[in-house]
């Protein structure tokens, strides 16, 4: 049982750091960028890549591909967003031309890397066992939370106490405000996307050394769990993407523990639609899902 | 005619590319982004595949009617409470469904779970795909200019005003998903029984965002523009495929690239699609 | 009486928006409905035409209960509106616009179309006749084909107007129909509202043109906050002390 629970939470704080930058671009543009996943999956190779073959320590080789994971986020605002602003479709040509820039940013890395899974090399992470009560935990399980938890504990505090922060939160009100109030606004979402796009590589490269495997359609399944968790936490809400993922880290694991394993994917599904049907806006939304 | 035979694959794939791309049309002529119908063409090609096999007398026009029938069927109750649904929460419940019909496959033993069905025999011939392809263009073609398609171009622009105008805006763009599911039903079985196999993986997300690229890309102001954007990038990354090997590129990955390089730039710059082009040069 | 509005309220979180309206209007009549801004006046649109439900109170067309009907059932009873801030369809021509406002008074099937019927062909001839028709109304035939995007202002008041009488609605409701019109224009549109009502439907204008709104109503709704304030003829009303300070109220 308690094995179980540090499992959920494990895999919980993954889907919730994903999901937290999926949900942060959602809450200031009101579009769904679904080209987090490829990024997701593109911080894990650069990972692997400085880890691999340019011999950088973990240490060292995470925040630069969470750099990298952010400056991919700058690049798809200007590439793919920016464009598309004002247009009166932009919530749906923009989750379109997301889609486009995903698709393009995968077939970069199933060209240099193959469709096969790539792995870290032996060794990247000591392989320790920790004792907690009756379950036990690797220290990498235990860091993975650590890293994830303290992340989102600072973009709470970023989006609470900053002056970039307060910034974000007045172009999520309204845009025409914020610009307005002298914001500016280009700027601030370019931010969000830098910030968003880096949480979503820092959940790849830990997703990477968790399971020690990368492959080019490995944002896939995580891009459906993340759209299960910020439908659940409630379009554009950063707390409930954080209790959401979470949440759906311990239904799976305890479905898994009751069903089977082939059952894992299908919970995020149903939870997805009972959402969607039963209470649209979530545990803490605000957007209304439905015509008024 | 050698020319023809080498190539009868690829002109078979864009008749039912053309297909798929017609059903994603379907909704999206209405304003309706739905990302259900991979899911769709699992069940329709399920199903034909399925009766082919265990019911060998039965004629190949009521295993696609079979096909067509029962993913419409489905799309009933699944559609009655998604289509409540606003632009994005649509588009993501429908992803919902169609990754639930993927892992049912997945999970069913009496379809051999991730393997899927094989040595289907082949019943499909080029004509049998260009005659349905012809059917679905003559009645999307048809709904332009008519009582309904004027209702539907009204629920694109403005829902809440066609409301208002007294279009039962729930009742057309149900039986708008429904069309769509059927379409995709009849592709699935069509595939189906021209590569001999079905298997869950070939069902995936990937498959439906290929579709909906295929009908922005050709364009969606106009009922033939997703035939020609699914002709067009299906036949494309063949043409290109020696200059891309030239480059170093492997042919999946860069039909991949193609297929996103392409989407974006016509967003970006021709929002209606190659069609645009077409209509430009006739009006200059 | 056709339609009838009975201690109609509705509140958004706690606030107010429309509180206990009663009022008809009758077959025939040109009825006003005027407030400062912000009095609840599209509000009371919306409930009508069925956009919003009332929280509390009953609307009634022809002695039948109207407000739990979804909009477009409403629309079907015969109730037609345009909007204060213009929503026609953008993408379809001045014509084509006005063929969807037909939508309710055809009856084509798609068959006789799929089956090339000439009786589909003959229908079709006939809307887009009947579209011309009503374009030419509201002065703006020979802009039939033009999209509805690149009309001016003013045509595309007139043809959200032409759009609704396609329906040949019992009831029209029309909010702000001659804002950013020129004078001319307001003219016109005011001798076509008349001429609607003569015919013997129901309006319900909404105006801010206070000139144009004594010369062509029957009565007037005067609403502030939500709420009825004065009611009557145009020459009770406007000496109405409530009137009077709603409105001087509102200019300080």
């Amino acid at each position: 049982m308690g094995q179980q629970a540090l499992n959920g939470v494990f895999v919980g704080s993954i889907y919730a750091l994903f999901a937290v930058g999926y949900t942060l671009v959602f809450g200031v543009l009101d579009i769904l960028n679904l080209a987090h996943q490829a990024v997701f999956m593109l911080a894990a190779f650069a990972a692997l890549l400085l880890v691999a073959d340019a011999h950088l320590p973990l240490w060292a080789a995470m925040p630069l591909a969470v750099l990298f994971a952010g400056l991919l986020g700058i690049l798809l605002e200007r590439l793919a967003f920016r464009p598309l602003r004002g247009r009166a479709d932009s919530n749906i040509s923009g989750l379109i031309s997301s889609l486009a820039m995903g698709t393009v940013f995968e077939a970069i890395a199933l060209q240099i890397f193959g469709p096969d899974t790539s792995r870290f090399p032996h060794g990247t992470f000591p392989d320790r066992l920790i004792r907690i009560g009756g379950a036990s935990a690797s220290l990498l399980q235990l860091c993975i939370i650590a890293i994830s938890v303290v992340l989102m504990a600072l973009l709470t505090l970023l989006l609470a106490r900053t002056r970039l922060g307060r910034q974000i939160r007045a172009v999520a009100e309204s845009p025409r405000a914020a610009r307005i109030l002298g914001v500016n606004v280009d700027r601030v979402i370019a931010a969000a996307f830098f910030i968003s796009s880096s949480l979503g590589g820092a959940a790849g490269v830990l997703f990477a050394l968790a399971f020690n495997s990368i492959s080019p359609d490995v944002g896939r399944s995580v891009e459906l769990k993340g759209l299960a968790v910020i439908i659940l936490g409630g379009m554009g809400s950063i707390p409930g993407a954080v209790i959401a993922g979470f949440a759906l880290g311990l239904i799976e694991v305890f479905t898994v523990a009751g069903f089977g394993s082939s059952y894992r994917d299908a919970v995020s599904f149903a939870v997805l639609f009972v959402v969607l049907l039963a209470r649209p806006r979530g545990l803490l939304g605000q957007a209304a899902a439905r015509e008024a | 005619m050698d020319l023809f035979l080498a190539y009868q694959s690829l002109i078979a794939f864009v008749g039912i590319n053309g297909l798929l791309a017609l059903s994603v049309y379907a909704t999206l002529c209405c304003g309706q982004l739905s990302l259900a119908n991979a899911g769709f063409m699992a069940i329709g090609a399920y199903t034909g595949a399925l009766i082919t096999q265990h019911a060998r007398g039965v004629p190949f026009v009521a295993v696609l009617a079979a096909s067509a029938l029962l993913p419409a069927i489905i799309a009933v109750p699944l559609g009655l409470p998604v289509l409540r649904l606003r632009g994005v929460f649509l588009a993501i419940a429908t992803i919902g469904f169609g990754e639930m019909v993927r892992l049912f496959f997945v999970n069913w033993d009496y379809t051999n779970g991730a393997l899927g069905l094989v040595a289907i025999p082949q019943r499909t011939h080029l004509w049998t795909i260009f005659l349905a392809l012809a059917g679905a263009l003559y009645l999307l073609g048809r709904l332009r200019g008519s009582r309904a398609g004027y209702a539907l171009e009204a629920i694109r622009e403005d829902e809440t005003a066609a409301r208002t105008m007294g279009i039962d805006t729930t009742a057309h763009k149900l039986a708008m998903f429904v069309l769509g599911a059927a379409i995709a039903g009849v592709a699935g079985a069509l595939e189906a029984h021209l590569t001999f196999m079905v298997a869950p993986s070939g069902y995936g997300f990937g498959r439906v965002v290929d579709m909906l690229v295929q009908a922005v890309v050709g364009g969606t102001a106009a009922f033939f523009g997703p035939v020609i954007g699914a002709a067009f990038l299906t036949v494309l990354p063949e043409v290109l495929r020696e200059a891309g090997a030239r480059l170093g590129f492997a042919p999946g990955p860069f039909r991949l690239f193609l297929n996103g390089a392409i989407l974006l730039v016509v967003i970006l710059f021709l929002p209606n699609g190659l069609v645009s082009l077409l209509r430009r040069r006739r009006a200059a | 009486m056709t339609l009838a509005l009975q201690s109609v309220s509705r509140s958004f979180g706690g606030v107010r928006a429309v509180e206990d309206a009663t009022f008809t209007v009758e077959k025939g009549e040109v009825h006003g409905l005027i407030g400062p801004n912000g009095a609840g006046k599209t509000t009371l649109v919306n409930l009508i035409s069925g956009l919003l439900q009332p929280t509390q109170g009953e609307i009634a067309l022809e002695g039948q209960r109207i407000d739990r009907l979804p909009a477009h059932r409403i629309a079907a009873r015969g109730v037609a509106r345009t909007y204060q801030n213009i929503r026609l369809f953008a993408g379809l021509s001045a014509a084509g616009n006005v063929v969807v406002g037909e939508h309710l008074r055809r009856r084509a099937p798609l068959w006789p179309r799929l089956l090339l019927l000439p009786s589909a062909r003959r229908e079709e001839r006939a809307a887009a006749q009947t579209a011309l028709e009503a374009l030419a109304r509201v002065g703006l035939r020979e802009r039939a084909g033009t999209a509805a995007a690149n009309l001016s202002y003013g045509e595309q008041r007139r043809v959200e107007i032409a759009r609704a009488l396609a329906s040949q609605p019992r009831v029209l409701l029309l909010d702000e129909p001659t804002a950013g019109m020129n004078p001319n224009e307001a003219r016109n549109v005011a001798r076509l509202v008349r001429e609607v009502a003569r015919e013997g439907r129901a309006v319900l204008l909404i105006e801010h043109n206070v000139r144009l709104v004594m010369e062509l109503c029957d009565r007037i709704t005067v609403l502030n906050f939500g709420r009825v304030i004065a009611r009557g003829g145009p020459a009770e009303v406007t000496k109405d002390p409530a009137v009077i300070t709603a409105y001087l109220g509102e200019a300080e």
